[in-house]
Order: C-alpha cells, then structure tokens, then sequence
C-alpha cells in the first residue's frame, strides 16, 4: 500500500472512530504531535509533585498529610502510566527524560509557580487538577488506544484530588480570618495560571488543525478552558471566594461566563522559562536524577550477575 | 545500553479475584524480577485491585502484525458453526 | 507504675517510632533514583503514618484525657517524642536510606509478630495489620541492599558505609526499662531480648547476600525512649508541627 492510501485508511479508521493501536500504520506527523503531547503530560504530572511535596512535611494534620502522600503518589503513577503510553510510539524513557533535562520537552507551566501557604495545596487540587480533569475527561476519546486506556485510568484515579483539594479551600474559607485570608491569596494567585493551562487561544493554536482532525485532542483549548470557568465560578461562590477577574460575568445569552483577558505575555514568558521556579524545578528533577545514577547503574550490574548466574546454573 | 538508564521495561498483568483470568494492566520499568514484581504492586493494586501478578518481559512478548489482521482473524467470520447459536434444538428438549 | 500507664508510653512509642519514620520517607518524594521509586517510598510513608493514627488514636484513648491523634502529632515538644533515634537519623543517599529502614523493617517484623499475639485485643490486631505492611518493607529495603552489595564497586562501598554508620542506632530498638519491664510482667509484650536472635540472623542472611562485611559494633546510641533525641528531631517537628503551632486557633 502506498502512503496515500495508508493516509485515507488511517483517517477513515479514525473518522469511525476506531482507536490506532502502537503497531499500527499512522503518518509520523501522528506519531510526533502524539509523544510531543503525552511526554508533555507525563512530565507535568512528574514536575507536578514538587510543588504539592512543598507541603507534604508541613501538612497540618495527619488526615490531610495521608490525603496529600496519597494524591502526590497517583501523580506519579499517571506520570508512569503515561511515559508507558508514549514509550508504545518507539521513544524510551531515557530520552523522554533527555528531553526534559535538556529543555525539548516542556511541562504545563502551572508547576513553574509556587505554593506559597497551605491553601495553595487546596488551590492545587481544586484548580489546578480540576482544570487538568476536564483536559483529561475530553482526551479519554483521544483516538491512541494507549493514550486513551490512560486516560481511562487517571480519570477514575483523580476523581478524588479535586475534592481534596476543594475540601481544603472550603476548610480554609470557614475557618480563621487568617485561614480564610491564605485561600484567597491562594486563589487571586493560582487563578489566572490555571486558566493558562488550556494553552493559547484557539486563533493563536497553530498545532490544533491536525490535532482535531485525527482526534489527538477532543475538543479546542477554548472550548476546554470554558467548561472549566462555568463549573468553577459556582463552586468559589459557595465557599464565599472571590474569583480574581473583574470582568468575570453570567452572559444570559450564551449560556456561559465570559472573562477578562488572559495576560498572554505573562503566559509565553513562563513557557519560555522565565517563570518563578522554571530553573528550581528543573534543577531538582535533574539533581535527583543524576543522584540516582549510581543506584540505576547498580541494580542494573546487579540483574547481569543474577542473569549469569542463571545461565551457568 | 548504557549501564546508568531507566531500566528494562515489563508488561503487568492482573488478576482481580482468584478464578478470573489475567488482565494486561501496563508496564513498569524494573532491572530485575523482583523489582519488576513489586513495582507493578506499588503502581497497580494502590487501590485493592488485585490478588495475583504476573510481569512480564516487554521484550518477550510476541505481537501479531496489524497488517495480518485480514488473513488471521477475518477466516473465523463464517465459521457460526462454532457458536451454540447456529444449531436449531427439538422443542421441550431442556439442559442442552 | 500502673499497666495502663505502662500501654499508653509502649504505645506511644511505637507510634512515634512510625511517625518520624514515616516522615523521613515522605521527604524523599519526588527525590528517589527512579520514579518507581518514589510511589515505593510513599507507599512506605503511608503505611508508617496508617499505623500511627491507629496506635495514637489508641494511646489517647487509654489516657482518656480528651486528646486526638493530631494533639499527639502535633502538640507535644521534642522531649515527650519517644522514638528511637534510628528513626530520626537523615535520608542520606539512596543507601544510607535502604540500610536505616532495612533495621528498622526486619526489627518491627519480629516485634509485630510476637505483638500480634498480645492479650491486649486493639495491640494485637494493631500488630497484625503492621506486620503484613512491615513484611513488604522489609522485603523492598532488603532486596535494596542486596542489589547496592552486591551491585557495582561503588555501590558496595557505599552500602558498606551505610551499614556500618546505622548499626550503631540498632541497639536503641532493644532497650527496656520500666515500662517494657512492667508490660513483660504482665504478659502484654513480648521481651525483644526473645526476638534478637531472629533479628540477627535476619539481617545475616541479608548481609550474606549481599555479599557484604558484618558491620562492627562500637558506638551505641541511645536515648530516644527518655526523651533525649539527636539534634535532627528538633528539627523535625519544627517543620511538622509549623502550622498548628503557627495558628493554635486554626481547623484544618
């Protein structure tokens, strides 16, 4: 079969909504926007437990430093199960690991901004995984089988870090006037990065053509970061949260909130590394994994004897 | 391959409860057997989701090609015979 | 000394070796040599701190005084911790941590046997949930020091150093003074003098494996049970207890 014909039967596959399985045939523009994206995902989940590891020494009872262990060791395990995902298209964790170190791969910009109190970690998990989990909702029809069956899994898995996390916010914002004080703080801060998160503008998305047509991703940025807004507004309303955004206002006739401007260049400045913790975060993926060598390299010397062993046997 | 790396990779399977068959859950990536085994515990039975597993060499596993699809699995398509379905039984006759 | 008393220090301490191990672990999150390995480490953390509510909550409830297991966590100063000092001692490298929960792991899994049999119904089924999770630990942090003894040049050094460097802490674990004494008598706890020479062949037939040397004896550390800790447990708690100390008024 020649290129053309594999194109159409790829498409046509996809248009009937069939997954694409690792062995099959698919154009290698498919197989790179889909590692590009997965290594993405599965390098924030990675970056994503430093931020909320912050915390997990300080956390203020011993209920909610469990709840926090727990939630930051499902981030790495989604960040496991979606190196796996990626390593299905031909690419090994060690470069994927490369590529992070060396500054290829990026991660979600969200995890280059500190936590600052303890209702950060609250803001953590109600925005910042609330915003992932209708990111990650849409991509469980994502047309890569393994890409998806990931999904499938994380999606069952996160239900509760948002609860956790709004349950702190909603603890906060009862409790002292300082308490309710940090939750603001936390909110007026983790707002507008949150909103970040679904990346640009549709208009200014120059990878999503593709994107869509082969059903990488579901539905646009847009759309995405809307559905987030209109769910979330509801939710700071009832525990007597202010959302930062003046402009933030019910439109009858859409059905839907409009909202102020997002501050792009603040946006591309971090995606460039420039934002707060760009350089620590890196520095601690990277220090603990050059630490780590001679333990990798150990096991690894360990396994050959055991197998030697095994053949003289 | 160089000796400092994330390890080869396995394949998990799970069995949910005794009797059921085995289920491809994911892979781990682990140096030897026994890391392999309690890597795949760690990261697939956080949540009671198994009684028994099995790892499995990525390497070891062999794959039916997709582009076999047609000539491995499409034969079977007219073969009703072998479905209980296909065989008319005389009326009132009972445990067949 | 009354037994109840005798049961809320005993337990006590058990909970607050837990806790401060479990919280040496849950630094390591996001710092292990492999991702695998940081969902093992906090799979350790979180069963350290399951067992410390459960043996807290216990404890509070013996004194009958109104405390919560949090109360216990958080409230009490330094010289009221009972832990052992193995417990507080740094994470290390990746080998200086394998080494202190190998000790620790293979101590508590010959201790929680012997407990799951105690007549106290509550210690009993405490032990018996903790050893099934103490067998596992043991389990990964020998399995560790096999693989770093028996692994490249460097790793077998530095586990080697390890071990000699933690062995000192060992002792501690098989202290007794009045309390053990009293619980003894009284049939409750198990005399650790009865388990030791399982610990010893335990930690043996790792140290075997691994092909590594016996680590010699010397220094023995002691002091954790009366209150007198390392300078590391200050340190500890004013990290852990920051934000209940910080906002005495606040819920969380």
């Amino acid at each position: 079969m020649d290129d053309d014909k594999r194109l159409e039967a790829f498409q046509a596959k996809i248009d009937r909504e069939e997954k694409i399985e690792p062995r099959d045939w698919m154009p290698e523009d498919y197989r790179k926007h889909l590692i590009r994206q997965i290594s993405q995902h599965a390098h924030s989940e990675v970056v994503g437990m430093q931020p909320e590891g912050n915390y997990i020494t300080r956390a203020p009872s011993l209920r909610a430093k469990v709840v926090l262990l727990a939630k930051i060791q499902d981030e790495a395990g989604h960040g496991l199960y979606l190196y796996s995902a990626a390593e299905t298209l031909g690419i090994t964790r060690d470069e994927l690991l490369e590529q992070l170190h060396g500054g290829k791969a990026k991660y979600s910009s969200i995890f280059n901004y500190p936590t600052l109190n303890w209702a950060d970690i609250g803001a953590v998990g109600w925005l910042v995984d609330g915003a992932a989990i209708v990111n990650q909702v849409s991509l469980q029809r994502t047309s890569y089988g393994p890409y998806s069956r990931g999904m499938v899994r994380i999606c069952k898995e996160e239900s509760f870090h948002q609860r956790q996390g709004y349950e702190i916010m909603a603890d906060m914002a009862k409790g002292t006037p300082e308490q309710k004080a940090m939750a603001q703080d936390a909110l007026n801060r983790l707002w507008w990065p949150s909103l970040m998160m679904f990346g640009p503008h549709d208009a200014d998305s120059p990878r999503s053509g593709n994107a869509l047509k082969w059903k990488i991703k579901r539905e646009t940025n847009d759309e995405l970061r809307q559905k987030f807004i209109d769910k979330t507004v509801q939710q700071a309303e009832v525990i007597g949260l202010t959302i930062p955004d003046p402009d933030l206002k019910w439109n009858e006739e859409t059905g839907h909130y409009d909202s102020g401007e997002i501050n792009w260049e603040e946006f591309y400045n971090v995606v460039k590394g420039n934002g707060p913790c760009n350089n620590q975060r890196l520095t601690h993926h990277k220090r603990a994994h050059d630490e780590g060598a001679w333990v990798r390299e150990a096991a690894n010397a360990y396994a050959k004897k055991q197998l030697e062993k095994s053949k003289v046997a | 391959m160089s000796s400092d790396n994330q390890f080869p990779q396995w394949e998990v399977f799970i069995q949910s409860k005794t009797g059921l068959p085995f289920k491809h859950a994911g892979s781990v990536h682990a140096a030897d057997s026994e890391m392999a085994l309690q890597n795949a515990r760690d990261l697939y039975t956080r949540r009671m989701e198994g009684t028994s597993l099995w790892v499995v060499p990525t390497d070891s596993i062999v794959a039916s090609n997709p582009d076999d699809s047609g000539s491995f699995f499409d034969p079977s398509n007219d073969k009703i015979y072998r479905q209980p379905t296909h065989y008319v039984m005389p009326e009132g006759a009972k445990n067949i | 000394m009354e037994v109840k008393d005798a049961l809320i220090q005993y337990c006590l301490r058990l909970g607050d070796d837990a806790m401060i191990m479990g919280h040496r672990l849950s630094e390591l999150c996001s710092n292990g040599p492999i991702l695998e390995e940081d969902i093992a480490m906090t799979n350790i953390s979180l069963d350290l701190f399951g067992q410390t509510r459960i043996i807290y909550t216990y404890a509070a409830e013996l004194e009958g005084k109104g405390r919560s297991e949090d109360d216990l966590a958080y409230l009490r100063p330094e010289h009221e911790f009972q832990c052992a000092l193995l417990t507080e001692q740094p994470n290390g490298h990746f080998g200086n941590t394998m080494a202190r929960q190998m000790i620790f792991s293979v101590f508590y899994y010959h201790l929680f046997k012997e407990l799951s049999k105690s007549p106290d119904e509550s210690l009993a089924a405490f032990a018996a949930k903790s050893l099934k999770e103490t067998t596992y630990h043991m389990r990964h942090a020998c399995e560790w020091v096999v693989r770093l003894g028996d692994g490249t040049e460097e790793s077998k050094w530095k586990i080697q150093d390890a071990l000699n460097d933690i062995w000192s802490y060992h002792h501690e674990l098989f202290e007794k003074d009045e309390v053990d004494e009293k619980l003894i008598d009284m049939g409750i706890i198990t005399d650790t003098a009865t388990i030791a020479d399982d610990f010893y062949a335990s930690v043996n037939e790792v140290i075997e494996r691994a092909t590594l040397g016996t680590p010699a004896g010397g220094w023995k550390a002691t002091g954790g049970r009366s209150g007198r800790h390392s300078e590391y447990l200050g340190h500890i708690l004013s990290v852990f207890q920051s934000l209940p100390r910080a906002y005495p008024d606040a819920k969380w």
